[in-house]
C-alpha cells in the first residue's frame, strides 16, 4: 500500500491542551492515500481529539497539520481542507429539521454548488449505495440509528471527500445495527478511500486496517499492522489495553 | 389533521413534554377560542344594548386601537431581527461584539421600559438638537420628536435585549453536533447557522417570542405616557370629557383583552403548524 509518495496526512507534533489537561503530548502521524488507520486506546486516550484536529473541529494548541498540500493555518484553507474530508460521528448529527434526501443535498448545493438535478443524483446513488431504500422522505428521528449513521456516511460521501474521519461511528449503536455500518465501511475501504477510524470495533479493525494506532494519554504508543499489533505487542501498555478488550 | 397526525415523526427534543397531553389538544383549542369570542361577544352586547355610552366609547378609542396595533405590529417586526442579531453576537467569540451585545443587553434589563420610552421622547430629542447646533445642521438643530417613531424605536430598543436573549437561548440548546456537521461539510458559520442552526432554534424560539408579542400589545399602553394617542390615552380623553371611568375602563380592558386574547390563538395556531412541518 505504502508508496514513495508525499503522506496525504501528515500531522507534526501536534499538543493540546483544555485548560488543564494536556489532551495531546506532541503526536506525529503520516497517512498515506488509500491508508485505513485504526486508532484504538483507553477513553481519554485523545484519539478523538486527534481525529478532530485533522478537519479542525478542534483547535490545536501547537504543531503542524497538512492535508493533501494543504496547511491548516488560516480560516480559508481550513474550510478548503473541510472540503476534502468527510467526517462521521458517534452520535450521526443529521440534521434533524431536514428529509434524509435533503441532508444529503444541503452542502451540494451550497458548498459544491450543484444543480439540483446533479445533486438529486448523486444522493440516490448513494443512498442506494449505503442500503437505505426508500426512506429518503423522512426525518431522521423516524429511522433506526444505524440506518441513521448510513445516512451519515453517505452526506459525508456526497461532497467527494478524499479522507473520511470516523469518530467512534458504532458506539451508540445498538448491537445489532453495528454490522450494517461496518459493512459500509469495509465496502468503502476496499474502494480505497483513506480512512481515519477511532473505534472499538476490534474485528473491523482486524479485517479493514493497514496499521493500528494505540494511544494513551495524549500520546501514540504503538503502531503496528494488524496481526502483528494484536497478536505480538511490544508496549507493555499495549498488551494490558488488548487484554481488556480482547477478552470478550 | 388525523392522517397528518399519524405520520407525524416522534418527537426527540424539546416538545416531548408538550406531546403528552397532545390528543386533547385539538379539543382545548376550540374551547379557547370559545372565550376569544365570548369576549368580543360581551363587547357587542354591551355596544347594542347601550350604544351610550358603550358604542361612543368605541367610536372614540377607534383610531386609538390603530396606533396600538401599528406600534406593536411594526415594533415587533423589528425587534425580530434586532434580537437575531443580538443572539448571534450574544454567543460571538469576537470580544468585542460579544462585549457590546452583552452590555446592550445588561443595561436595557436594567431600566424600566416607562423610563426608557420617556427618555428616548423626551431626553433624545435634546441630544439631537444639542448635536446639530455644534455640528451647524439646521436639520438635526430644529429636530422635532416624532411621537410614534421614538416610540418604535424605544420598543425596539428594549424589547430586542429580551428578545437577544431568547435566541441566544434558541441557538445555545441546538446540539453542538449540528454545527459541526455542518462545519465539517465545509460550510461557513453563517451558512451553517443559516441553514441548519437557525431553522431548529426557531421552532425552540416560537413559543416564548409568541409570548412577548402579547407582552409587547399590553406594554404598547405605556407609550400613553408619551403624548401618543393609543387605546389608553384615547380612553383618558373620553373618561375626562365624560366622566364615566366605570364604563370606559372596563370597556377598554375588554378591547385589550379580546385582542391579547386573539394573539394568543394565533401563536398557538403558528407554533402547532410548524411543530407538523418539521
Amino acid at each position: 500500500m505504502k508508496d514513495n509518495k508525499e503522506p496525504i496526512i501528515q500531522i507534526e507534533n501536534i499538543h493540546k491542551r483544555f485548560g488543564k489537561v494536556h489532551a495531546l503530548r506532541g503526536v506525529s502521524l503520516q497517512i498515506q492515500k488509500g491508508e485505513v488507520v485504526v486508532i484504538v486506546g483507553p477513553s481519554g486516550s485523545g484519539k478523538s481529539t486527534l481525529l478532530r484536529c485533522i478537519n479542525r473541529l478542534e483547535e490545536y494548541t501547537s504543531g503542524k497539520i497538512i492535508v493533501d498540500g494543504i496547511p491548516l493555518d488560516n480560516a480559508q484553507n481550513i474550510n478548503l481542507v473541510r472540503q476534502e474530508i468527510g467526517m462521521v460521528f458517534q452520535s450521526f448529527n443529521l440534521f434533524s429539521h431536514l428529509t434524509v434526501l435533503d441532508n444529503l443535498l444541503l452542502a451540494q448545493k451550497i458548498v459544491r454548488k450543484r444543480t439540483s438535478e446533479e445533486s438529486h443524483k448523486i444522493a440516490l446513488e448513494l443512498l442506494k449505495k449505503v442500503g437505505i431504500p426508500e426512506k429518503i422522505h423522512t426525518y431522521p428521528a423516524q429511522i433506526s440509528g444505524g440506518q441513521q449513521q448510513r445516512v451519515a456516511i453517505a452526506r459525508a460521501l456526497a461532497m467527494n471527500p478524499r479522507i473520511m474521519l470516523f469518530d467512534e461511528p458504532t458506539s451508540a449503536l445498538d448491537p445489532e445495527m453495528i454490522k450494517e455500518v461496518l459493512d459500509v465501511m469495509m465496502d468503502l475501504a476496499k474502494e480505497g478511500m483513506t480512512m481515519v477510524v477511532v473505534s472499538h470495533e476490534m474485528g473491523f479493525a482486524r479485517a479493514a486496517a493497514h496499521r493500528i494506532i494505540f494511544m494513551d494519554e495524549g500520546q501514540i504508543i504503538e503502531e503496528a499492522p494488524p496481526e502483528q499489533l494484536f497478536t505480538h505487542p511490544k508496549q507493555e501498555r499495549t498488551k494490558r489495553f488488548l487484554s481488556k478488550v480482547l477478552d470478550h | 389533521m388525523f392522517t397528518r397526525r399519524k405520520t407525524e415523526p416522534p418527537e426527540i427534543k424539546i416538545s416531548e413534554l408538550e406531546n403528552i397531553p397532545e390528543a386533547g389538544v385539538g379539543y382545548h383549542i376550540d374551547a379557547w377560542w370559545w372565550l376569544v369570542a365570548l369576549v368580543a361577544g360581551l363587547i357587542a352586547i354591551l355596544s347594542i344594548t347601550k350604544p351610550d355610552p358603550y358604542w361612543r366609547i368605541i367610536l372614540f378609542v377607534r383610531d386609538g386601537i390603530g396606533i396600538t396595533i401599528l406600534i406593536t405590529v411594526v415594533s415587533f417586526i423589528l425587534m425580530i431581527f434586532v434580537g437575531m442579531f443580538g443572539g448571534l453576537g450574544r454567543i460571538s467569540k469576537n470580544k468585542a461584539i460579544n462585549l457590546i451585545t452583552t452590555l446592550y443587553v445588561e443595561i436595557v434589563r436594567g431600566i424600566p421600559l416607562l423610563v426608557q420610552l420617556i427618555w428616548w421622547y423626551f431626553a433624545f430629542p435634546v441630544i439631537i438638537k444639542q448635536i446639530g447646533v455644534w455640528t451647524h445642521i439646521p436639520f438635526m438643530a430644529n429636530y422635532q420628536a416624532n411621537a410614534i417613531l421614538l416610540a418604535i424605536f424605544g420598543f425596539v430598543f428594549c424589547y430586542g435585549a429580551y428578545m437577544s436573549e431568547i435566541f441566544r437561548a434558541g441557538i445555545q440548546s441546538i446540539p453542538k453536533g449540528q454545527m459541526e456537521a455542518a462545519r465539517s461539510l465545509g460550510m461557513s458559520y453563517f451558512q451553517s447557522m443559516r441553514h441548519v442552526v437557525l431553522p431548529q432554534a426557531i421552532r425552540v424560539i416560537l413559543p416564548p417570542v409568541g409570548n412577548e408579542f402579547i407582552a409587547l400589545l399590553k406594554d404598547s399602553s405605556l407609550v400613553s405616557a408619551v403624548a401618543l394617542a393609543d387605546l389608553t390615552r384615547r380612553g383618558r380623553e373620553f373618561m375626562a370629557a365624560n366622566f364615566n371611568p366605570l364604563q370606559v375602563w372596563t370597556m377598554i380592558a375588554l378591547i385589550y383583552l379580546v385582542m391579547t386574547l386573539f394573539s394568543a390563538r394565533i401563536v398557538n395556531y403558528i407554533e402547532r403548524r410548524t411543530k407538523f412541518e418539521r
